[in-house]
């Protein structure tokens, strides 16, 4: 057992793989937070007038607010004020020509496991790749143009499809919703923007890969999707970031649009650097996303994957309005040392004979915490809804924490609403069974936790599944022994 | 706050007849009581614990307030606080809510407290029933206070029923603290049949020892609004505690049932199960959190919460929480909100019983599994005639009382 103990040491001391950071001359504007520095965001990315008056209007409402505190969550006070909110990689002296990358953005992205080029691609996968405030590059535009798929970054969306833009930017994610969506709203930078015409189905992966580089930075991304009638979308969004001893804001808006018949499933892969073994440093990822089934029969899924981030704070929802519509959710959240969680989902049913289904597995290690905060909500008319809830928790390790907040409100008679939850550790007989069998505590417990997550790891893309497996691995180990 | 501002103005006035006719261990409480009250102002919907129910909203009527003694001729076990054959100043309000402001309140007005005290190793022959009559041709408020000490290895049955004799407006305010010592066990029952104007606010404090068992049940028959507490503390190994309930509510009525069970230390038991049946514009609510703390291993804790609406007009909030910090621990949680199985209805008619009939069989059936969780056979008997009573519209309490026709 000490044998295997040193062996678990040895691998929990590993650190953050993506923990690098890139030596590129970056132009970041000056910290702090003011109408001033909004007006110089939008300046920067030549926006319309329209948009500058949404920040504006963003910005007003977010002073008058103050950061909630209900989350089950031991927050560092975030200081606005000390925070670059405009952050330019690609605005270094090295590409002379314009449309050119600079070789060493392309060199972090390759290290990322992220190749620009085209002809290296994983086939199949389109990337936009985002670097702290600006889009790098986004691959396959132009094939996918041929099909009428808009796939650019929301900069560029804002000058070449204003219209498509101004209809949806917030209309799912209001500015008002809440503190930090306000906030993001005001000083939002890069983001993807994905639009499905009507009866076109993706042929390929559509992906984000966002990155903070810069230091004192935060990123404030904005995606904004939208599946049009009988369309059809799987898109990816990965992360990672340098690791620093100061907590990095990333502050993102997700917004998903999906009308009749259309389905779009979003998976995410978050790897934000979590924080050293003391709980020191970390990013602070707190995010609004919400997608809105507006047509009949639409479908949408989210697929979480959280191992990284300090502390993370959000919760992907659904608000099913059309008949018939269904959602999913579908999440592990990892976490280990002093990482926080406080994730879940809302599923609000307005719609006749919506469904939702969530799943959501918690694992706890070392000194965490990990909560599940859910709503489901089932307006008067939601004839005929249906939810199913399923939370799992699995704590490793006796100082770690695991959590269970689910609300359900209600409010129509034909509606059926279920929820289970468990919390336990490992089953003593399960690691008995592989150990007699030859197998190790390490390999029987990442065996165990593996099983235990695969309801999940199931729904995601392929390529995505193989390396959340390899994650909840690396997350993991030296929890056990 | 205007609604405080009634009670602490009438706390002023009475104060020195309060302190007269009570005695020190609660006069002791009541000044420290008047200042978190006053500091706290009524919870609104914004506080977690008090998200389905707007205290303020139902303290704010003007009630005139009851404050009138117990009688000194009370039954073996019971007793005057003020006559109390144990010195109880480590029990009165060491448990109760400091931060709770409902609490507060009564602790500064409470007149009187019953204690119901059971010495070592002793079991009353027969259970203790207080029967709670609301009377009066005003709007009366009133703040109720029990004590319940066990000591080692003693054993109590405790029914407490809530009646009201007139059409007049009540609002109850209840606190109970109850301390299970070494090895004692003790049950409590609460049944309320009340009217549609009656307000009851109970918050029961339970405190449990070493091998401790503890039952708690409540039951909502007919109510106005309810806003039912309970919080327990497993405070030393092997202690074991059951909260059941059950609520039956139609037309305005409205129960919020809310518990905390708290497993502070290793080797503790908690199960919970609470039934709700509503109908026509009946709001229900149920949040319960089983906290575990950090090292209370071996903690098995199982909650379930079922719900039937009936109409669409009828609401349920559930919120059954986990709160986990030690990792050997089976805890588990369920919760479901749906109607009456298509199915099951289908084959009754099947067999020529009417649908309103078919409908009440399982509504009965539905509730019978809280009711036969009672250990007491003859309550459990007299629970299942008033259930079906109940369900059927033809409650005891309805004869002549023309409230809701």
């Amino acid at each position: 057992m000490a044998e295997s103990n040193d062996f678990l040491h040895n691998v929990a001391d590993k650190d953050y793989e993506y923990g690098f950071t890139t030596d590129v001359d970056t132009e970041i504007i000056d910290k702090g937070l003011s109408e001033d520095v909004v007006r110089l965001i939008s300046k920067k990315k030549g926006e319309p007038d329209w948009l500058l008056e949404f920040r504006l209007q963003a910005y007003r409402y977010w002073v008058e607010q103050k950061q909630p505190e209900w989350g089950h969550l031991n927050m560092p006070e975030i200081d606005y004020q000390d925070i670059s909110y405009y952050a330019d990689p690609t605005k270094s002296g090295n590409s002379g020509k314009s449309g050119e990358i600079d070789p060493e953005l392309m060199k972090t992205f390759d290290k990322l496991g992220i190749p620009l080029e085209e002809r290296m691609a994983l086939a199949g996968t389109a990337v936009d790749a985002v670097m702290d405030s600006v889009s790098v590059k986004t691959t396959f535009r132009d094939k996918l143009r041929e099909m009428g798929i808009i796939f650019m970054s929301i900069s560029e969306a804002v000058r070449e499809h204003p219209d498509l833009v101004r209809e949806y930017l917030g209309s799912v994610v209001p500015y008002r919703d809440n503190y930090f969506a306000a906030l993001n709203s005001a000083v939002f930078s890069d983001g993807s923007f994905v639009y499905i015409p009507k009866g076109v189905r993706c042929p390929m992966e559509l992906s984000t890969y966002f990155r903070i580089n810069a230091r004192g930075t935060g990123q404030f991304e904005r995606t904004l999707i939208v599946c049009d009638d009988d369309g059809y979308v799987s898109y990816l969004e990965g992360c990672t970031a340098p690791m620093r001893d100061e907590n990095q804001l990333h502050a993102a808006i997700v917004e998903i649009v999906v009308k009749e018949n259309a389905e779009v499933k979003y998976s995410t892969v978050q790897n934000w650097y979590p924080g050293d073994k003391n709980g020191k440093g970390g990013v602070l990822n707190l995010v609004t996303k919400r997608g809105h089934l507006r047509g009949a029969n639409s479908r949408l899924s989210w697929t979480q994957v959280e191992t990284g981030s300090a502390i993370t704070w959000k919760y992907p929802s659904c608000v099913l309005s059309g008949d018939n519509s269904q959602a999913e959710f579908y999440s592990v959240a990892v976490t280990n040392n002093f990482q926080q969680a406080d994730t879940g989902t809302k599923m609000i049913h307005i719609g006749r004979n919506t469904k939702s289904t969530i799943i959501s597995k918690g694992i706890s290690a070392g000194r965490s915490q990990n909560s599940y905060r859910g709503l489901v909500k089932v307006a008067s008319s939601a004839q005929g809804a249906r939810n199913y809830s399923s939370c799992d928790s699995l704590l490793l390790g006796s100082k770690c924490g695991a959590h269970t907040f689910p609300y359900m409100d209600v409010k129509n008679s034909s509606a059926i609403v279920e929820h289970e939850a468990t919390t336990s550790k490992i089953s003593e007989e399960q690691l008995f069974y592989c150990q007699q069998r030859g197998i190790n505590t390490e390999d029987a417990v990442s065996l165990i936790v593996n099983g235990y997550a695969k309801d999940v790891i199931n729904k995601l893309p392929m390529e995505f599944a193989v390396e959340a497996q390899k994650l909840l691995g690396v997350s993991l180990e030296g929890a056990v022994g | 706050m205007n609604g405080t501002r009634q009670y602490t103005d009438f706390f002023n006035d009475v104060r020195d007849t309060l302190y007269a006719r009570s005695c020190d261990v609660m006069n002791a409480q009541r000044e420290m009581a008047l200042a978190r009250f006053e500091s706290l102002g009524f919870p609104t919907r914004k506080t977690e614990r008090y998200k389905y129910t707007d205290a303020g909203l139902d303290f704010e009527p003007d009630y005139g307030i009851a404050l009138s003694t117990l009688t000194d001729e009370l039954p073996k076990y019971c007793h005057r606080i003020c006559n109390a054959p144990i010195d109880v100043t480590p029990y009165y309000n060491s448990i109760a809510d400091r931060n709770d402001a409902v609490v507060c309140l009564n602790t500064m007005l409470s007149v009187d407290t019953l204690l119901v005290y059971i010495p070592r190793n002793t079991r009353p022959e027969h259970p203790i029933q207080i029967s709670n009559i609301l009377k009066g041709d005003n709007d009366t408020m009133v703040n109720r206070r029990l004590l319940v000490v066990m000591e080692e290895g003693a054993e109590a049955d405790i029914i407490i029923t809530d009646h009201a004799v007139n059409d007049s407006r009540f609002l109850t305010n209840q606190v109970i603290e109850a301390f299970a010592s070494e090895n004692s066990h003790l049950n409590i029952y609460e049944i309320e049949e009340t009217h549609l104007l009656c307000t009851r606010y109970s918050n029961v404090y339970i405190h449990e020892s070493r091998n401790a068992s503890v039952r708690h049940t409540s039951l909502s028959l007919f109510n106005g609004h309810t806003r039912n507490t309970c919080n327990v503390q497993l405070a030393s190994e092997g202690s074991e505690v059951n909260l059941n309930g059950c609520v039956i509510a139609d037309k305005m009525q409205r129960v919020d049932n809310n518990t905390r069970i708290e497993h502070l230390v290793p080797h503790c038991t908690s199960n919970e199960l609470y039934k709700y049946v509503l109908d026509d514009s009946a709001t229900g609510a149920f949040a319960g959190i089983v906290y575990v703390s950090e090292g209370a291993q071996k903690t098995s804790s199982a909650m379930t919460n079922a719900n039937l609406c009936a109409t669409d007009s009828a609401r349920m909030y559930t919120q059954p929480m986990l709160e986990i910090y030690a990792d050997d621990v089976k805890c588990s949680h369920g919760s479901t909100v749906g109607q009456l199985g298509e199915d099951a209805l289908f084959y009754m008619m099947q067999r020529g019983i009417g649908i309103d009939e078919a409908r009440l069989l399982l509504k009965s059936a539905f509730i019978t599994e809280v009711v036969e969780t009672i250990p007491l056979e003859p309550l459990r008997d007299r629970l299942h005639f008033q259930v079906d009573k109940r369900l059927r519209g033809e409650l005891s309490k309805c004869e002549g009382c023309k409230l809701c026709k």
